[in-house]
């Protein structure tokens, strides 16, 4: 299959537009309405609006209340962009409603040489990261901005990395050399200045203490740097640093074919294994127009979901261990090792099994997967029940969690919180449910929910979590459909390798889809889960090439870190290490 | 042989001992941190240090020898004297203290008139190395260690010498030699169980153990005070720490469980039983018990052990005159 075969034009498709008249006042800001895979309304704006745009949106009844994505692309070098407003940079707004169940993706052209977008801080308090990070890989530049600086580049960097015109590789450079200078201009430039964040360096006569707690701390589960201003043990506010764990997934997945970046998303939240690959491969499933047969879907949901149950066996562990309680991560690790038997036998591999394939898994099942996975359906609900015995139900345990660090629904869908963090303030929103993908319908389920919002909720609520989880897995057991691993579609990644020895054609596709990779048609599509820590979504853009022309990778934890300082503004040192511990965030899943 | 006198004789023996009980404590000490982890080890599900020499046992000489030949790095930004001072004070305050243990009817270093007072004033120094160490160490993590080190043992202090009052009072000495000849009838536990409590509670809390462990919380404050320490000084923090441990267990036996006191076996072996008890219970609260947060643990000691200890103190006195009229 070659680009000139490809149809080129997307066609419009249900749920493209908007709801009538929920835009009726700005009919004349709407520049195009772009048909896309997305599964919801794109929209294109103008610039001088956008921020009243977003303001009427959000006023709704029901309103479109969390600004779930912000990001831009670069344009320039797209070939395929038939009928879209001229844009060198596009800029986009992703918007969600719980209410309503419904997004909406806003977009502004700019021309290079203006390149600015207005603030939207006013309207929802976590695009000033998002912005920070449009500013950071594309020099963007954010009008009103309250502290636009580099957020995931160092601030001594030079360049815009995800601009089309940066260097993806490291031999299209010189070689890296470090001199004593350099390292003290590098050095000199981590240092906190208060006056640069508006903070003050005392009060009342007395001076606050500046501490850095990380990038290399205990607690602050990997590279994560948190400056924080105290009064005695009093956190008076704190600025958190994020980008040590940057390795330009997003910029990796322009140069990667379709195929071979999935090992890269193993990576992005690197305590969820196929859970990343997920949505991945539904976006790219999406475009490519296959639809896998309802044996993979039950395979996926089931890898899903084992990793569901040990990520949050890490998070529960490491959660109680941030509370001062020594023993209980050495269990669930142990916990994790018999999940890693299950996992290892299927997939071969243990943390990273890139396993998910563009249609389809990798293998089929192994013989005698059934009794594999029983084990440890046997083994995990007594386990549980052991930890809140031990610990959840433990005076000390609920002394530190209770009413700490708590926030309520409209707090987190302002700061963009999603799963279990943003379900244990009472929010039910549970994607599997309320969008459900890859067969989620079909399964009996609840979904875990809990009211305050504290850190003793978000550490319950995972321990329900796991329960249902080990619920969806026994009736995956139960009810494993029969069929095949892999969907007989002509993009099928690799392709199905029975026939390949028999046919000449089917060989050639094989050879081109395993050389080359497969050739999609250009569009945008957009896939979100409930992955292990929140909604992960991947948002492609396809050129009709082999490779992503953007890739956006939305992950939880970025939006989960930012809220930091609203949630820990007055609290105390140990009540931020419980939070850190009940956020349940890799570094990883921040910086991608 | 005119020179050998009795006096001479008693002299060197007395010299013997006290060699025997200080090389015993700090061994003791050092050993214990190999026992901490293979317990730990056991009850985590997991192994621990098993690989050098038959289950582990020569792991100690393994430690030992690496801590010894670790280079003793002080940091630049440090202020020297008190630096070197405070892990000095740190391992010899407690140490000192193990003078007033009566460990046989024929054994112990001194028979002090004074002796609980020697340990509260021992114990009272002991502060300091914490102190010296957190705030000469020029780090912010080990400046808030230190402080809250201060603050807890501040609290702590008040109520463990209250604590005692009641066992000196039955006593009627601090002699530690009376006080465990008075429980030879029955041990001091049944009437001064809240005592006990106390004491136990703040024993904890001196010594810096799970779950008072605020000055060092290593997922809060990165190991505290003793962040920037190093080599045998980072060594000596740490030794003196569990022969803190060894002194509060033979302090608790001593005050509450008879001390050497016990049928059929010799008295040293109950003495040893009974400290190894309270070592065990030390390691397993460690393994048990997350950590209170530390405003939580000054408000548990101002608000429930010290009235606690004084109302102890008041019904002591109480029954002690009802009887005695």
């Amino acid at each position: 299959m070659t680009t000139d075969t490809v149809d080129t034009q997307p066609r419009d498709n249900p749920g493209s537009h908007p709801e009538p008249g929920l835009l009726d006042n700005f009919r004349e800001d709407i520049v195009h309405v772009q048909p896309t895979l997305a599964g919801m309304p794109v929209l294109w704006v103008r610039r001088e609006r956008i921020v009243d745009l977003l303001r009427h949106l959000k006023e709704q009844p029901a309103p479109f209340n969390m600004l779930y994505d912000l990001s831009a692309v670069d344009e320039r070098l797209r070939s395929h962009r038939h009928g879209l407003p001229d844009s060198d940079f596009t800029v986009f707004y992703h918007l969600l409603s719980v209410e309503r169940n419904e997004d909406l993706i806003l977009k502004v052209a700019l021309r290079e040489d203006d390149l600015s977008v207005p603030s939207v801080t006013s309207v929802f308090a976590n695009a000033n990261w998002y912005e920070r990070e449009i500013w950071d890989m594309y020099g963007v530049g954010v009008s009103g901005h309250p502290h636009l600086q580099r957020i995931l580049m160092p601030p001594t960097w030079h360049g815009h990395p995800l601009r089309k015109d940066y260097p993806a590789r490291a031999t299209e450079f010189d070689p890296y050399t470090l001199t004593v200078e350099g390292q003290d201009v590098e050095q000199e430039a981590m240092r906190f200045d208060p006056e640069a964040w508006g903070m003050q360096r005392e009060r009342d006569g007395a001076e606050f203490m500046f501490l850095n707690l990380g990038p290399n701390h205990p607690s602050a589960h990997g590279a994560f740097r948190l400056v924080l201003q105290l009064d005695g043990e009093e956190v008076v506010d704190c600025v958190p640093d994020i980008g040590y764990h940057h390795r330009g997934a997003e910029k990796m997945a322009e140069r990667q074919s379709w195929h071979s970046f999935i090992p890269y998303t193993d990576r992005i939240d690197y305590t969820g294994g196929v859970m990343n690959n997920l949505p991945y491969v539904l976006a790219v499933e999406k475009l490519a127009g296959i639809e896998v047969p309802d044996r993979v879907k039950t395979i996926r949901v089931m890898m899903a979901e084992m990793f569901r149950i040990n990520s949050h066996l890490l998070f529960l562990g490491t959660y109680l261990q941030d509370l001062g309680a020594m023993s209980p991560v050495f269990y669930t690790f142990s916990d994790r090792q018999r999940a890693y038997e299950v996992i290892e036998g299927i997939t071969g591999f243990r943390m990273h099994p890139a396993w998910y394939r563009i249609g389809g898994v990798a293998q089929d099942l192994p013989q005698g997967w059934e009794k594999l996975v029983q084990g440890f359906l046997d083994w995990m609900p007594p386990r549980l029940r052991e930890y809140e015995k031990a610990m959840m139900e433990n005076a000390l345990v609920r002394e530190r969690t209770r009413h700490v660090a708590a926030f309520n629904t409209a707090e987190a869908l302002e700061w963009g919180v999603t799963g279990p963090n943003l379900r244990a303030t009472g929010c039910n929103f549970d994607l599997r449910k309320q969008r459900p993908y890859s067969g989620y319908e079909n399964f009996d389920f609840e979904v875990p929910l809990a009211e305050n919002g504290d850190v003793f909720d978000r550490g319950q609520l995972r321990i329900d979590e796991m329960r249902q989880s080990l619920r969806i897995i026994q009736q995956c057991v139960n009810h494993m459909p029969a069929g095949d691993y892999k969907a007989d579609h002509p993009l099928t990644t690799p392709p199905p390798r029975e026939r390949m020895l028999q046919h000449i054609e089917t060989l050639i596709t094989h050879f081109l889809q395993v050389s080359w990779g497969p050739v999609l048609k250009p569009n945008e599509s957009l896939q979100m889960v409930e992955a292990t820590k929140g909604i992960n979504s991947y948002y492609l853009t396809s050129d009709g090439n082999t490779m992503s022309y953007r890739t956006r990778i939305r992950t939880p934890s970025f939006p989960h870190l930012q809220q930091i300082p609203a949630v820990m503004r007055g609290g105390f040192v140990p009540d931020l290490i419980a939070h850190l511990g009940s956020i349940d965030f890799v570094m990883a899943d921040v910086d991608r | 042989m005119s020179w050998w006198t009795p006096e001479l004789a008693a002299i060197v023996w007395a010299m013997f001992q006290a060699l025997v009980i200080l090389l015993g404590a700090v061994l003791l000490g050092a050993a214990l941190t190999v026992v901490e982890r293979r317990l730990l080890g056991l009850w985590q599900d997991r192994h621990g240090p098993n690989r050098v020499g038959p289950f582990g046992t020569m792991q100690l000489v393994a430690d030992m020898l690496k801590i010894f030949f670790k280079e003793d790095w002080i940091p630049p930004f440090a202020d020297r004297p008190l630096f070197v001072l405070a892990p000095i004070i740190a391992f010899a305050s407690l140490l000192l203290s193990f003078v007033i243990i009566p460990i046989t009817p024929g054994w112990g270093v001194a028979d002090m008139h004074i002796g609980l007072l020697f340990f509260f004033a021992m114990a009272g120094v002991n502060v300091y190395a914490v102190l010296l160490g957190g705030w000469s160490s020029g780090n912010k993590y080990a400046l808030l260690g230190a402080m809250r080190a201060s603050a807890q043992t501040l609290s702590y202090e008040v109520f463990m010498g209250l604590s005692l009052m009641g066992v000196v009072a039955l006593a009627g000495s601090f002699n530690m030699r009376d006080i465990v000849n008075a429980q030879e009838g029955f041990w001091f536990i049944i009437p001064q169980f809240f005592g006990f409590a106390t004491f136990f509670i703040a024993g904890v809390a001196v010594t810096h153990r799970h779950p008072f462990d605020q000055p060092e919380a290593e997922q809060e404050l990165a190991d505290g005070y003793h962040v920037e320490y190093s080599g045998m000084k980072f060594g000596m923090f740490f030794i003196g720490e569990y022969v803190g441990m060894v002194l509060i267990s033979a302090l608790i036996v001593t005050l509450f469980f008879g001390g050497w006191h016990g049928p059929w076996l010799p008295p040293i072996l109950w003495f040893a039983l009974k400290t190894g008890f309270f070592l065990v219970l030390f390691i397993l609260l460690r393994a048990a018990l997350p950590r209170p947060r530390y405003d939580r643990v000054m408000n548990f000691g101002w608000k429930v052990c010290l009235p606690l200890t004084l109302i102890n103190l008041l019904a002591t006195g109480a029954v002690m005159l009802l009887i005695g009229s």
